[in-house]
């Protein structure tokens, strides 16, 4: 108990350098916070449209039932088909009325139906890949019966891209923030624990036990990291709710999230503060 | 108790600062080093604190030796033997007490007996009045007992001291030498440094090795 009574001592006995150092630790945190929101709605956004990404077969009017059930069948079963949904020429219609009510009045005063039936054929999530996307198209316009078989062809190939973007800088630009905030901690400790070299020099002359020196410092060390950890998840929070208000409905990132970086923030102090006191004990 | 074996220690660049040095130094004995400027009395106690392992022969303390201890079991000689060193090194901004309860505290002393033990030092040092004041605030010779009080917290065997009187007046001298002979008479061997032959001289009991320029030139038991 006596490692946390000098961790908080520390505390107050330099209020300024502790404090110090848990604000530049939260600020770092902070871009890291900043960076994980953001990439959090970005991954939101991105799965939202993929979501979208479905392939539709347009069927000829004079297709069969028994036809139409085959196939519905037949394509709800490929590995990657999440599931397939018939769209008769009444609901396209309907949908199209609810869609573009500015139409309404012209296709219900005409006398035929001019929309296809269709399927529509939604793809499990992993699966909206070009090639997938691709072989599926094939194998439906293969059918005697299907009139044409459309996709965002383009869309598919950009979407795939973007995600990929996406994922390579959240792990590098993330990195390079933890990094960052590691160095910063690193330091800020350093300075620390040199202010108090001479009262550990002394500790060893007088017969302390290392770990008994080191146990302060590290409970300092994570201290401070969960105090940067938390002083980052409040100005995360903060611009979220700001954003939130006056810019465009963004999501909070996860809970796992903030803990997980709370937690490595504690973990990152500890061990900063272990790697910076270790010269300081290494001699006899 | 402590032994030393054909010890040597050499400075890169600056050459020996002891070279072939042995001597035993028994239980509850008070014995003087003396020599001049640089002869090697600070590295020897420094050799015997293990703040330094020799480059040659070996420093035996107690049941440790200087050629197999690590820096993670050093302590143990450290509480075994004090050190007042010649520049005190007490930690500025705390009081005599907190200095003295310092040592207690960080060699694990249970908190409640913390304070009154470091009161209880301070008195044997004479410093008791002073036990609030601000070691920074302190006469020379009264932050040498401050040093002496820390040196004994852990009631070693053995105590070091670098040039105790170096920087006293006669008469504090007097004071801080009768208190070594005190701590010395309750059993506690003694191992002092000092240049001033006029103070040996002053207390013929106590046992004298002499260096020069890093050579044990003198040693009072095999004359
Ligand atoms: N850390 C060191 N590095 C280099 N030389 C040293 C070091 N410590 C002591 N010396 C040298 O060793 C010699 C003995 O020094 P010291 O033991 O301090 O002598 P004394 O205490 O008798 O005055 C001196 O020449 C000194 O310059
Ligand atoms: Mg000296």
């Amino acid at each position: 108990m006596y490692a946390l009574r000098e961790a908080f001592a520390a505390f107050r006995r330099t209020p300024v350098l502790t404090g110090l150092s848990s604000a530049m630790v939260g600020l770092a945190l902070f871009a890291v916070g900043l960076f994980a929101l953001a990439s959090y709605n970005l991954h939101l956004a991105l799965s939202a449209i993929e979501e979208r990404v479905q392939i539709v077969v347009y069927l000829r009017d004079d297709a069969r039932q028994s036809e139409i059930d085959l196939a519905e069948k037949e394509l709800g079963e490929l590995p990657q088909v999440a599931q397939v949904h018939y769209v008769s020429k009444r609901e396209a219609l309907d949908n199209a009325k609810k869609e573009l009510p500015d139409f309404a009045d012209l296709f219900s005063t005409s006398e035929v139906n001019p929309l296809p039936q269709s399927l529509e054929v939604e793809l499990k999530s992993g699966s909206r890949t070009r090639p997938v996307v691709e072989s599926i198209a094939r194998k439906a316009s293969s059918y005697s019966f299907v009139e044409d078989v459309q996709y965002g062809r383009e869309w598919v190939d950009k979407l795939f891209m973007l995600r990929r973007i996406g994922a390579v800088t959240t792990v590098v630009l993330g990195a390079g923030f933890f990094l960052v905030a590691a160095v910063i901690i690193g330091t800020a400790l350093r300075i620390a624990i040199f202010a108090r070299r001479e009262e550990i020099h002394v500790m060893r002359l007088v017969g302390a036990k290392n770990g008994f020196i080191r146990r302060p410092f590290l409970l300092e060390g994570a201290m401070a990291g969960l105090l940067g950890g938390l002083l980052a998840w409040l100005l995360t929070y903060a611009t979220y709710r700001g954003a939130y208000a006056f810019l465009f409905a963004v999501a909070w990132i996860p809970g796992a999230w903030v803990l997980g970086a709370l937690a490595a923030g504690a973990l990152f102090g500890a061990l900063s503060s272990g790697m910076a006191i270790r010269r300081h004990l290494r001699d006899l | 108790m402590i032994k030393l074996t054909n010890v040597s220690r050499e400075y890169p660049r600056r050459g020996y600062a002891l070279r072939d040095v042995s001597f035993h130094l028994p239980k509850g004995e008070f014995a003087f080093l003396t020599g001049h400027s640089g002869s090697g009395k600070t590295t020897t106690l420094r050799l015997v604190h293990m703040m330094e392992r020799p480059t040659a022969g070996e420093v035996r303390v107690t049941g440790y030796s200087s050629q197999l201890i690590s820096t993670r079991e050093v302590w143990k000689v450290r509480r075994r033997v004090g050190f007042v060193f010649q520049d005190f090194r007490l930690l500025p901004g705390r009081t005599a007490l907190q200095n003295v309860a310092f040592v207690l505290e960080v060699t694990g002393t249970p908190r409640k007996e913390v304070m009154p033990r470091a009161q209880r030092l301070l008195a044997q040092v004479g410093l008791a009045p002073k036990a609030g004041a601000m070691v920074n605030e302190l006469s020379g010779g009264e932050q040498q007992r401050v040093a002496i009080a820390r040196a004994l917290a852990n009631d070693p065997f053995l105590l070091l001291a670098d040039e105790p009187t170096g920087n006293l007046d006669e008469r504090a001298s007097r004071g801080i030498m009768d208190l070594f002979w005190d701590i010395n008479a309750r059993g506690m061997a003694v191992l002092m440094a000092t240049h001033d032959l006029e103070l040996i001289r002053k207390y013929p009991r106590g046992r004298v090795l002499e260096l020069d320029n890093g050579n044990l030139v003198y040693d009072s038991q095999q004359a």
